[in-house]
């Protein structure tokens, strides 16, 4: 819940304090109540001190940056029961990239919603390119060219990448048939990709694509419906390294063109290497603004939770040094490298991380370990017994625990109440004579929901009105409330919110020191190396190398993922 | 009773109300005694679907089983000279052999339900008739089975022998449904089957026990439409009849996309349904309009439960903005 009541001089406040250079003059802009041309003359001073790296000898981008192209002033925008905006002002110029970060929570979805004309504020005005609005309509928001490029991508899998840029508006052919002109259409979409850098020819069909490179499609229908604002949400949660480079690329080339983004991540570090200016949102408030110069990872934590994060270090430390072998898979071969065995040990006590490129095989060995997938021959080994897992009820019954990847689809069911999903894999423990004890149940929920800070009216809510971070943890729940030999977490942290997230590395530490053989597959690779006591690195289905902590460095991890051998 | 089902009962009871206005006959002992063992009939079938419904699969080959278990009773017992409580529960194994068919050929080799039934739904009819070489299987005369009879045909203290199974098993299929573990499994694979196999559910098993259950409820449901009727012409006998049981599911306020309904709904559902059919015949409605009215009514209850769904949402958005509105003027 935020309090509607804060005044923005509290934050005025809070920034000149911790003494970043023209972080006042961002604030000035806002507070300021003077005449209107002296407020426009000082913020083109704000701006031409804070965009360092503008480049001013290109005179169309310089007389660009005297009018916003999108400028919001004291949009609120309420929800029932809850205060999603409050008061929030912004403006973006041509060619200029935002860096836009918060917790979960903190309004971004709701700032999207009402650029994208998906919802209208209740006070406050949008001037987009000069017009002001009260607020926009899908319509007149894709008319003035501002495009969205989605966590989710909606990409039609089964058309090839022309087709996609323009769906819904292909060149047709003279006639009354109205066919598709499809040479034109291919000739129409090769400059767009030439423009965002894309390595493969229009008639690919998208299914054949990396993620990266399907978002480059994405960018390409923006830029195909003349964008002015990209809007990138979240686009590199679910990007290795590699295609995170490429994706940063693409939005270099997009300023290059005049052409503004607005950028939003959890992934502080890459926030850091594109944006000209961070604007930090907490509780619906803007919390900051970080000139270029004044961007850095710490600074933008600090603006979003108020408090310095200690607890990834703290996860870092391992109480124990890691025990006997617990889960031993040896020879073993997942669907989609048939032809590569795996031999994989987790010990007891420690965090062994799964590092490597989307697609190396992860998530694949992932499901083979919990029983849903077979393996191809080889064999499990469970505390140095044989183990048979023919399905996922197997691994269960065995304490092989997985915290899946995607966690609407297949860590929890939206629609069960809180207690009913973590009885649901030991419901017979919640039963006499087969018939469910609602009291048993709950009883186990609430020790749950205390011990992991679940926030939730009660444990009758339904798990779909929550947030990404506590939907999280009751995935984690269900597992923790049964007795866990061997925690398996596929991208745990993924779009939850950095408070969050730090909750979460700490639950895993305490696991390891429970004892539990913790296996985190991550793509974040600050994470993998901020976590993890040992770090193993696929590539290409295999095991590629396995990392001990002194030789644990960014270089290493991508050496192995991309198949060299790391120094 | 949730909301949605003491809706469904306040429908039943006006229009009950209604058509014993226009035509007394409708409140007459055995008008009620008959429609009952009509809902009886059609109500044990009825569960049998939601089950199968409940998972979100479909069960269209019931019809067929119908007629295909109720020829093979009668033949057992009236022409095979089996004795009837031999008959009677192989009848019912039979009638899980086919539901476990289904489930085997739906969860392990992966086909679709709709298209496993409706193969089972051309098949059990095709056999039926060739079966008995598409004559009628019926009771010679003077053929009596007095206790058999009394258990399906008969009545106590005036009331269906039917319709009092129909509530037993329904009391029966309500704890496994709301109150068991495996009725927990259901609703859960209903909802999201991946999410449940991620939480350990052997989700083939469960998804096949749900269409045994179906097989084994539409068997018992051919054994008292065949004591009902008496005789069974294979070609048309349970034709429909699980559209009928589909169609009160719905009424009832199960999903197609399963996960969601209640065992009161689909009771309710049978009771409409039937109370309709009966309409039609005491308010002199033509018959062959029978099917045009049932169909009507369900199309108008879907759509005011889905509208009356959308407004209560909307309503409760804008009170809840106007206070939001409200608490930020107050400030």
């Amino acid at each position: 819940m935020s309090t509607p009541s804060r005044q923005p001089q509290g934050d005025v406040w809070k920034l000149s304090k911790l003494g970043c250079a023209g972080s006042r003059f961002a604030l000035s802009r806002r507070s300021i109540d003077g005449p209107r041309e002296a407020r426009q003359s000082e913020s083109k001073t704000a701006h031409r001190l804070l965009s360092g790296v503008m480049n001013y000898s290109d005179p169309s981008i310089v007389a660009s940056t005297d009018a916003p192209f999108l400028s919001l002033n004291g949009v609120r925008k309420t929800y029932p029961g809850v205060v999603a905006l409050d008061g929030f002002s912004i403006e973006v110029r041509p060619g200029e990239v935002i860096g836009l970060v918060g917790e979960n929570g903190a309004g971004k979805s709701t700032l999207m919603k009402i650029l994208g004309g998906v919802t209208r504020p209740d006070t406050g005005t949008i001037i987009v390119d000069g017009a002001a609005h009260d607020g926009l309509t899908v319509e007149a928001s894709i008319g003035s060219g501002i495009a969205f490029v989605h966590q989710e991508l909606n990409l039609f899998e089964n058309l090839d990448v022309a087709a996609n840029i323009f769906f819904g508006r292909e060149p047709l052919r003279a006639g009354p048939l109205k066919l598709v002109d499809r040479a034109r259409l291919r000739a129409l979409a090769a400059p767009l990709l030439k423009r965002v850098g894309a390595n493969f020819s229009a008639d690919t069909p998208v299914s054949a694509l990396s993620l990266a490179q399907q978002q480059m499609v994405e960018i390409a229908k923006a830029l195909s419906i003349k964008a002015r604002l990209v809007i990138l949400d979240e686009p590199t949660s679910s990007l290795p390294i590699a295609e995170t480079d490429k994706l940063l690329g693409v939005i270099k080339a997009l300023k290059a063109d005049g052409i503004s983004v607005i950028f939003i991540s959890h992934r502080l570090h890459e926030v850091e290497r594109v944006a000209d200016r961070v604007v930090v949102l907490r509780d619906g408030m803007l919390a900051g603004t970080l000139p270029k110069s004044a961007i850095n990872h710490d600074q933008m934590v600090k603006l979003m939770i108020g408090r310095m994060l200690k607890e990834r270090e703290k996860a870092a430390e391992s109480a124990r040094p890691p025990g006997s072998v617990a889960l031993s898979v040896k020879a073993i071969r997942t669907a989609a490298y048939p032809d590569r065995p795996v031999d994989l040990d987790v010990r007891h006590g420690e965090i062994l991380g799964l590092a490597g490129l989307v697609g190396s095989g992860r998530t694949e060995l992932a499901r083979v370990l919990f029983g849903i997938d077979k393996s191809f021959g080889g064999s499990f080994q469970l505390d140095g017994k044989d183990l048979v897992l023919g399905s996922a009820a197997d691994a269960v019954a065995n304490g092989i625990f997985l915290v899946p990847e995607d966690r609407k689809l297949t860590g929890i069911l939206l629609d069960l109440s809180i207690a009913q999903n973590i009885s649901l894999p030991n419901l017979p423990a919640h039963s006499r004579r087969s018939l469910v004890s609602a009291s048993a149940e709950a009883a186990t929920a609430e020790k749950q929901k205390t011990d992991l800070g679940i926030r939730a009216p009660s444990v009758q809510t339904r798990t779909g009105t929550l947030s990404g971070g506590n939907q999280q943890k009751v995935v984690l729940a269900k597992w923790l409330a049964m007795k866990p030999k061997v925690m398996i977490l596929d991208e745990p942290t993924r779009g939850i919110d950095i408070g969050a997230k730090a909750e979460i590395y700490g639950l895993m530490r305490a696991l390891a020191d429970a004892g539990v053989a913790v296996l985190m597959i991550s793509s974040d690779m600050e994470e993998v190396i901020g976590v993890s006591d040992r770090i193993a690195v696929m590539h290409e289905g295999q095991i590629s190398g396995i990392l001990d902590k002194e030789r644990f460095s960014q270089e290493n991890v991508l050496l192995l993922a991309v198949g060299k051998q790391p120094k | 009773m949730s909301k949605k089902d003491l809706g469904l009962l306040i429908l039943i009871l006006a229009v009950g109300a209604v058509v014993a206005i226009i035509n007394p006959r409708f409140l007459l002992p055995i008008n009620l005694a008959n429609t009952s063992n009509l809902i009886g009939l059609f109500g044990i079938l009825s569960i049998g679907q939601a089950f199968v419904i409940i998972t979100g699969g479909i069960e269209l080959s019931v019809g067929s089983v119908v007629a295909l278990l109720g020829v093979l009773f009668i033949d057992f017992i009236a022409t095979r000279g089996m004795a009837w409580p031999v008959a009677l529960p192989l009848i019912l194994v039979l009638g899980g052999i086919i539901g476990l068919a289904h489930g085997w050929l739906i969860t392990r080799l992966k086909l679709q339900p709709f298209v496993v039934t409706l193969c089972g739904l051309l098949i059990y009819r095709g056999v039926a008739r060739f079966y008995t070489a598409d004559g009628t299987a019926g009771f010679a005369f003077g053929q009596n089975f007095p206790e058999l009879e009394f258990l399906t045909a008969g009545r106590s203290w005036g009331v269906p022998n039917s319709f009092i199974a129909l509530i037993v098993i329904a009391v029966v299929m309500w704890v496994v449904l709301h109150r068991s573990v495996f009725g927990r499994y259901l609703y859960a694979i209903g909802k999201n089957e991946e999410a449940a196999k991620y939480s350990g559910i052997r989700t083939g098993r469960i998804v096949m026990a749900a269409y045994v259950i179906c097989g084994v409820l539409t068997a018992l449901s051919a054994i008292y439409f065949a004591m009902y009727t008496r005789s069974i012409s294979p070609a048309s006998h349970g034709q429909f009849y699980e559209l009928y049981a589909i169609a009160a599911a719905v009424l009832g306020g199960f999903s197609l996309r399963g996960g969601e309904g209640s065992l009161i709904g689909v009771l309710l559902g049978t009771v409409l349904l039937q109370e309709l059919q009966n309409l039609v015949n005491l308010l002199g409605i033509p018959s062959s309009l029978n099917f045009a009215v049932m169909g009507g009514v369900i199309l108008i209850g879907v759509l005011v439960d889905q509208q009356w769904g959308v407004f209560r949402a909307r309503r409760r958005m804008l009170e809840a903005t106007r206070k939001g509105v409200a608490g930020a003027a107050a400030e």
